[in-house]
């Protein structure tokens, strides 16, 4: 690595100063305008503790466990597209940590983890909370650090910042052993780092970028396909332009919601594995197929030889930050790597100077098509009855919020859901765990969502099992009197696992049945919040509406939901997209 | 298919246990692993022999690329190359069978580098095919034990890979 020519004036007027390694923490994250430090202390960290007990320029965030910490870094992370920070310390603090760091990994989140270790002297001797941080993490990291010299330290976490933060972001640890953090080195910051085996791809080609505009004009059946990569890279507002300007069908997947707002009639939904009859029809049958920032994952493909089998000739463009994400489950014809922000304006400009213009008739024959796979209403659902529908929740949660929420999610049906009801209009509002599917995130998701924005509404849709594997930070809520709303779709069951289970497994619910659970009211009233029971559907619009209205104060909403209710449209594991089974089906 | 990859890497704790960490977390061969510092004390260079089809070799290629210790990665299949690997033999080298393995050791171009009344320590490089070529020449009977380095390799001519 090479150190910047011109290094900031800031730094050279820091050089002479000698700083401990937990100063140059707590200094660094002041830099690098840290807002927020998600964390927990113990014995390897404490000499960083003790340099943030005496610092303003940030905000220590002081979870219930470890786990939880991360989460809502990645959530801050998320929310703002500036990296999350996280502290723990070393041993179990690391290892907690890791569900945390492995969920955002698989979204390539941008976060910094900072972990204390055992002495130096120590490292190696099976010490009091030793583990090896680097080799465990290894997998589950964009990169690590283990700094055994204080003098090292400033720059590794420039470093940690700058691989976090471009390229296909990710999380990046820095292991700082206790006495690397206790011992005292010049400080200088560099204001820039160079490193010869790290330099992202930025600018597509542009050779490329013209194949493809050639191709997307000669589709007759095209279909534009956003995942989280656009939302990554801030491009909505170019893929908003760019899909307006071609007049195609536009798909997001769940990481992608609100790169497209929903609202619009060229929105067909979100595509795979729940996805909309209309967003799996058109993916599987178009004839140009351009991917933007999306990986063809397993959910949203279902089986590549089926996708690809289904439609040979079909032609695909994929624009990607990662080179390795092209061509890695589904061969690619015209391949562009590169910031796919900058990728889309150059790919508009281009389409606005050709004298070529969309296939008018073709296209319209195609949405007339579109249109008759959207007659389907895929999405619609029983409504009336006594029992509360989790479907109805969703949407009215969307009506009082008038759409401008930040919703996070836990993992299962209450995710579908809330993925197909929730009509996300701006990107950045649809924060959960898509990749490695953690249940557990959502309720420090909102968290780290409320920190962020504390005046915007933050609602956590979730489930009864979920909610369980974090709830203790109802307590940190408490403590930062953050008025979250926590929507429970209390259906008793681990939903999810029990339509598997009646769909490929004879209806045999092994071990998918919550027995004692809580009562969640008391409970939220425990820990000092406000609790609701809702059991009526007609209860439902103002139970929603009077916990909105209590802006100063968490509301946990216990909505007792229809037991048997299934997630439709479902494409069963290893069968091809267009292979949907509906809830008429059945 | 077999390919031979040569990865230029920062000479750094852990960095091999990054690259053998990625092959096995996703499934792909290493037939053999060579890694040593170069001339330039910062970079060590690592020669892997894996086998699979274009698409996973081209995937290997990518995901060893996107590690961020690494500064370049070769298949080195793609061009005209030279490969050695170099292999010791612990042979019972007693009564007519010491003239014999002597002779077969000159064939191939192999030295004897250590002897005792009973043993011979033969050396060879080469291809992988020419030092199982010399053992198969061997009489099994008398091999102790053998130690092979994987194979190393190099462009031919101009074809340089540098940092």
């Amino acid at each position: 690595m090479k150190l910047s020519d011109s290094p900031h004036p800031q730094a050279i007027a820091n050089s002479t100063e000698m700083l401990s390694g937990a100063e140059i923490v707590c200094r660094v994250l002041k830099a690098e305008g840290v807002e927020f430090l998600f964390g927990y202390p113990g014995g390897a960290v404490l000499v960083i503790y003790d340099e943030i007990y005496k610092q303003k320029a940030f905000s220590h965030i002081l979870v219930r466990h470890e786990q939880a910490a991360l989460h809502a870094a990645d959530a801050y992370a998320r929310a703002t597209g500036r990296p999350g920070v996280a502290l723990v310390t070393s041993g179990p603090g690391v290892t907690n940590a890791v569900t945390g760091i492995a969920t955002a990994y698989m979204d390539s989140i941008p976060m910094v983890v900072i972990t204390g270790q055992v002495p130096t002297h120590a490292i190696g001797q099976d010490a009091f909370q030793e583990c090896d941080t680097v080799g465990i993490t290894r997998p589950c990291v964009k990169h690590n650090f283990l700094v055994k010299d204080v003098a090292d330290l400033a720059e590794t976490l420039k470093k940690a910042f700058y691989i976090a933060t471009t390229g296909r972001p990710g999380p990046v640890l820095v292991d700082i052993p206790k006495d690397v953090s206790a011992a005292k080195t010049p400080y200088h910051y560099p204001a820039t780092v160079e490193m010869r085996s790290y330099r992202p791809v930025t600018k597509g080609h542009a050779g490329q970028i013209k194949k493809a505009m050639q191709m997307l004009l000669g589709a007759e059946r095209p279909m534009i396909y956003v995942g989280g990569g656009a939302v990554l890279g801030n491009a909505s507002e170019q893929v908003t332009e760019l899909v307006r300007l071609l007049g195609y069908p536009c798909t997001n997947t769940l990481m992608g919601l609100g790169a497209y707002p929903a609202s619009d009639r060229q929105f067909v939904g979100m595509l795979g594995m729940h996805g909309t009859v209309e967003a799996n029809m058109a993916m599987q049958n178009s004839d140009v197929l351009l991917a933007i920032g999306a990986r063809f994952d397993d959910r949203v493909i279902g089986n590549p030889t089926h996708f690809a089998a289904g439609n040979p000739t079909r032609k695909i463009v994929h624009i990607d930050i990662d080179p390795s994400s092209i061509s890695k489950r589904v061969k690619v014809d015209v391949p562009i790597v590169g910031n796919i922000k900058d990728v889309l304006i150059e790919l508009i400009a281009q389409l606005k100077a050709a004298e070529q213009k969309p296939n008018g008739k073709a296209i319209g024959a195609w949405w007339k098509q579109i249109e008759e796979w959207r007659s389907k209403d895929c999405l619609k659902y029983k409504k009336g009855g006594d029992i509360i529908k989790p479907q109805y929740v969703v949407e009215k949660l969307w009506e009082v919020t008038k759409g401008d929420a930040y919703v996070t999610s836990d993992v299962g049906q209450h995710q579908m859901w809330a993925a197909q009801y929730y009509r996300f209009e701006k990107p950045r509002r649809w924060i959960n765990s898509g990749g490695l599917g953690t249940m557990g995130v959502g309720l420090p998701y909102a968290m780290g969502c409320k920190f962020a924005f504390p005046d915007a509404d933050v609602a956590c849709i979730t489930g009864e099992g979920s909610i369980q594997m974090n709830i203790q930070e109802l307590s940190t809520c408490k403590q930062y009197q953050l008025p979250i709303k926590v929507i429970l779709l209390n259906n008793r069951y681990l939903g999810m696992v029990r339509q598997w289970q009646q769909f490929f497994h004879g209806d045999r619910h092994s071990e998918s049945y919550m027995d004692a659970l809580p009562d969640f009211k008391k409970l939220a009233e425990a820990y000092g919040h406000v609790g609701m029971d809702i059991e009526k559907p007609s209860d439902v619009e103002g139970a929603l509406k009077d916990a909105f209205a209590m802006k100063d104060r968490l509301v946990f909403m216990n909505f007792i939901t229809d037991q048997k209710e299934n997630v439709f449209p479902m494409v069963p594991g290893g069968k091809g997209i267009s292979e949907m089974i509906l809830a008429e089906d059945l | 298919m077999r390919h031979i990859l040569s990865i230029l890497i920062e000479n750094e704790a852990g960095a091999l246990s990054r690259v053998a960490g990625l092959f096995s977390a996703r499934g792909y061969n290493i037939e053999s692993l060579t890694v040593a510092p170069t001339e330039d004390a910062t970079l060590s260079r690592m020669t892997i022999v894996t086998s699979g089809s274009d698409e996973v070799v081209e995937q290997i290629t990518k995901q060893v690329n996107k590690l961020v210790d690494v500064v370049k990665i070769v298949d080195l299949n793609e061009g005209k190359h030279v490969e050695r690997e170099l292999m010791l033999v612990k042979v019972r080298a007693v009564g007519k069978d010491r003239d014999e393995l002597k002779r077969t050791a000159d064939i191939f171009r192999a030295r004897v580098i250590d002897l005792t009344e009973k043993t011979y320590v033969i050396e060879l490089t080469g291809t992988g095919n020419k030092l199982d070529a010399f053992l198969e020449a061997l009489d099994r009977s008398l091999i102790l034990e053998t130690v092979r380095t994987g194979a190393c390799g190099l462009g031919r001519g101009e074809w340089i890979i540098k940092a």
